[in-house]
């Protein structure tokens, strides 16, 4: 993206969010991950903010950039091979960017959590969970050992764990309740941001539900705003207020949740709901995007999707779509929106 | 009618440790030619080792698979060899499911030549059904050549799909195969076996845990619960009037992707129980909001209570009789959305 297409959706942005609330902001955001004989350009200019209690969701597939941006916005991007090219994340007023490590510490857990994909290895197999959990609030809130350990079952009774299994070790817990107690780790501290990358990916659907329900039910009672990182659109239909589509490491499409699922704008959100299956009729036959993502080493001088858009023109592969504000809370980064009067097909419900 | 499948009574238990693991328990269906069958319930309740035992890649422990008028289980090792070839299997993880050390052409090529399909086939002959079978699939010409690795996880499910179609079967067992793609992969793949279906005549079992997929794919549901089939119907009638609680849940745990579609799921208590040395009682008692006394007293059988439509459930008997009642639970549901379970197993 050209620095000019850069400032024209940071000023945008600006539209969407007045100032007061807001506890997470990205700017253009580049992240790279430089390899012997190639560059992986993973995040290119991604840009949102989020305000206190809100919910954020980031949508995409496979290597859209998702994970990237949020291992950024806790400034975990492995590093080599990653580097943070450009960009400034703001948590609650304290630039992340430039902080150094024993900063960083202090924030981490504190005022931004993480709750990782997979539940069964982001525990650690040789502390108790009333342990774990204490671990995090004794760092941060320098109480002593009993204390913490309190706070610790408190946590648990909260995630819905009976207190008096705080001395059990992970292996003794199912998938969904080590889901449960890596929320408990995050949330002990209070968070004000929470970051959960496909939290419930690996787990069945009725768990899933369970967990995706005491989320939303923290997330009121904790003041807590949620960055929700996942693939699946009915998660961000149940979760989030707001929605950023990823593709190739852009934002595509950005806007609340009603904008961006009742009238959808661009032609990879639209191909995305024209994959999935109707629920409710079974006979709509699915509509596959064609063709794969580019690949992040050799992305296309033009828009990265146009390749596998069935409205993309000439001038589509020639330059790269800046986002343009369809509302105050709607962008869109398709050029096809300057022919006036230009609309895609749309997405019914089935 | 024309069955081309019977499961009858199949079994399969497991010796561990600390008691026999009941994977599969007295699971009885048919799976008529042409149509496909969609297997769906939560890790751990035997769907795969189910999918397994009907091609006795895992030796059952009890009951009989009738393929095509003739039990399976008793065939010897050279007839079951023949078999095969009417019947295969596509596994989820394209990643693990196929040797990285071969090319495309090799690994398509494989069950060919050990099947010998081609009687004095030279090095052409394969080469040539090799490309056919490529382009059935969906896979470009120019990637012949090319190793696993240098493949995205689509392509390499259709490699799965091109060496299960080299053998001409009758009956694909589909065990979760676009689970680990991209939505716009998963649909392009469902495409092409459906496509496939129809071209081919082929019969699917279509293991899953996705049940907007299954709904999309399947003719006819069987929802399994620790190793026993729980409910069975035609796909629209499952979707439209679910019988069993288990069934209720699961559908209404189902994120729909529009806005306002998500209302509260139903709740269950607990997480999954341990399917080692299970009671003789309906195994889903303990997560049951509907449980009474009765649900304890022996598993309850598989009834046809309308036709075409199963349900193994105590509460509810043949002619449309419902005996549903909420049952109120000495401690607030509310309160705490996991109430005390026993400990259950880790995965």
């Amino acid at each position: 993206m050209s620095n000019k297409a850069i400032e024209t959706a940071g000023s945008q942005q600006a539209v969407i969010t007045n100032n007061e609330d807001i506890v997470l902001e990205v700017q253009d955001l580049v992240v790279h991950y430089v390899l012997k004989k190639s560059v992986v350009e993973a995040v290119n200019g991604v840009s949102f903010k989020l305000k206190k209690k809100r919910a954020i969701g980031l949508v995409g597939e496979t290597g859209a950039g998702k994970t990237t941006t949020a291992l950024a916005i806790m400034n975990l991007v492995p590093n080599p091979p990653g580097v943070i090219k450009n960009g400034k994340i703001t948590v609650c007023g304290k630039d992340i960017l430039s902080m150094k490590p024993h900063q960083l510490e202090k924030i981490r857990g504190k005022d931004i959590s993480m709750i990782f994909q997979d539940p069964m290895t982001s525990l650690n197999p040789v502390m108790t969970v009333g342990d774990q959990i204490a671990e995090s609030v004794r760092l941060h809130e320098h109480v002593g050992r009993k204390e913490a350990m309190d706070r610790a079952i408190e946590m648990l009774e909260l995630v819905g764990i009976p207190g008096e299994r705080a001395y059990d070790y992970p292996h003794q817990f199912s998938g969904g309740m080590k889901q449960r107690v890596v929320i408990a780790i995050a949330l002990a501290c209070n968070p004000s941001v929470l970051i959960a990358d496909e939290p419930t990916t690996a787990l069945d659907v009725t768990i899933q539900a369970q967990v995706l329900s005491m989320m939303n039910d923290l997330k009121e009672k904790c003041n807590t705003a949620l960055v929700m990182i996942t693939h699946d659109l009915g998660v961000v239909a149940k979760m989030c207020d707001e929605v950023a589509v990823l593709y190739a490491g852009s934002i595509v499409e950005y806007g609340t949740l009603e904008d961006v699922f009742n009238r959808t704008m661009h032609p990879y959100t639209e191909g995305l709901f024209n994959s999935l299956p109707k629920i409710n009729n079974r006979h709509v036959p699915l509509k596959p995007i064609p063709g794969l993502m580019p690949d992040p080493t050799r992305l296309p001088p033009g828009c990265a999707f146009a390749e596998r858009c069935r409205y993309a023109t000439d001038a589509c592969r020639a330059k790269k779509p800046e986002l343009r504000r369809v509302s105050d809370t709607h962008t869109v980064a398709c050029s096809r929106y300057d022919e006036p009067g230009f609309s895609i097909e749309g997405w019914r419900h089935g | 009618m024309d069955k081309l499948l019977e499961v009858r009574n199949l079994k399969k238990y497991f010796k561990s440790p600390r008691g026999t693991v009941h994977a599969v328990d007295g699971v009885n269906f048919t799976i008529e030619r042409g149509k496909t069958l969609g297997v769906v319930g939560e890790s751990g309740c035997g769907k795969s080792t189910l999918g397994r035992c009907i091609l006795r890649l895992i030796e059952p422990t009890e009951g009989e698979v009738i393929f095509e008028g003739e039990n399976i289980l008793e065939a010897k090792r050279k007839e079951m060899k023949k078999l095969r070839r009417d019947m295969q299997i596509i596994f989820q993880d394209p990643y693990s499911s196929i040797n990285p050390r071969k090319t495309v052409l090799e690994l398509i090529a494989e069950p060919i030549k050990f099947n010998k399909i081609i009687p004095n086939a030279t090095e052409l002959d394969i080469e040539n059904r090799v490309l056919e079978l490529m382009e059935v699939v969906g896979i470009d010409e120019r990637l012949i050549n090319a190793y696993p690795h240098e493949l995205d996880g689509g392509r390499r499910q259709r490699i799965g799909i091109a060496r299960a179609l080299s053998l001409s079967p009758k009956f694909i067992v589909c065990d979760e195969p676009v689970s680990a793609l991209d939505v716009s992969i998963q649909a392009q793949i469902l495409n092409l076996l459906r496509d496939l279906q129809q071209s081919m005549g082929l019969t699917y079992m279509f293991i899953t845990h996705d049940l907007s997929v299954v709904n999309y794919f399947a003719d006819d549901i069987m929802v399994m619960y620790l190793g026993q089939v729980v409910e069975k119907a035609p796909s629209e009638e499952l979707f439209e009037n679910p019988m069993h609680p288990y069934t209720q849940a699961l559908l209404s745990a189902i994120l729909i992707p529009e806005v306002g579609a998500n209302p509260d799921h139903i709740k269950l208590r607990g997480e999954v129980t341990s399917p080692i040395d299970p009671p003789d009682e309906c195994r889903f008692a303990k997560r049951c909001n509907y449980v009474t006394e009765g649900c304890r007293k022996g598993t309850p059988p598989l009834l046809e209570v309308s036709p075409g439509h199963f349900v193994a459930c105590h509460c509810i008997k043949p002619g449309g009789i419902n005996t549903l009642k909420e049952t109120v639970f000495d401690e607030p549901k509310e309160a705490c959305p996991c109430p005390p379970v026993e400990k259950s197993e880790s995965n």
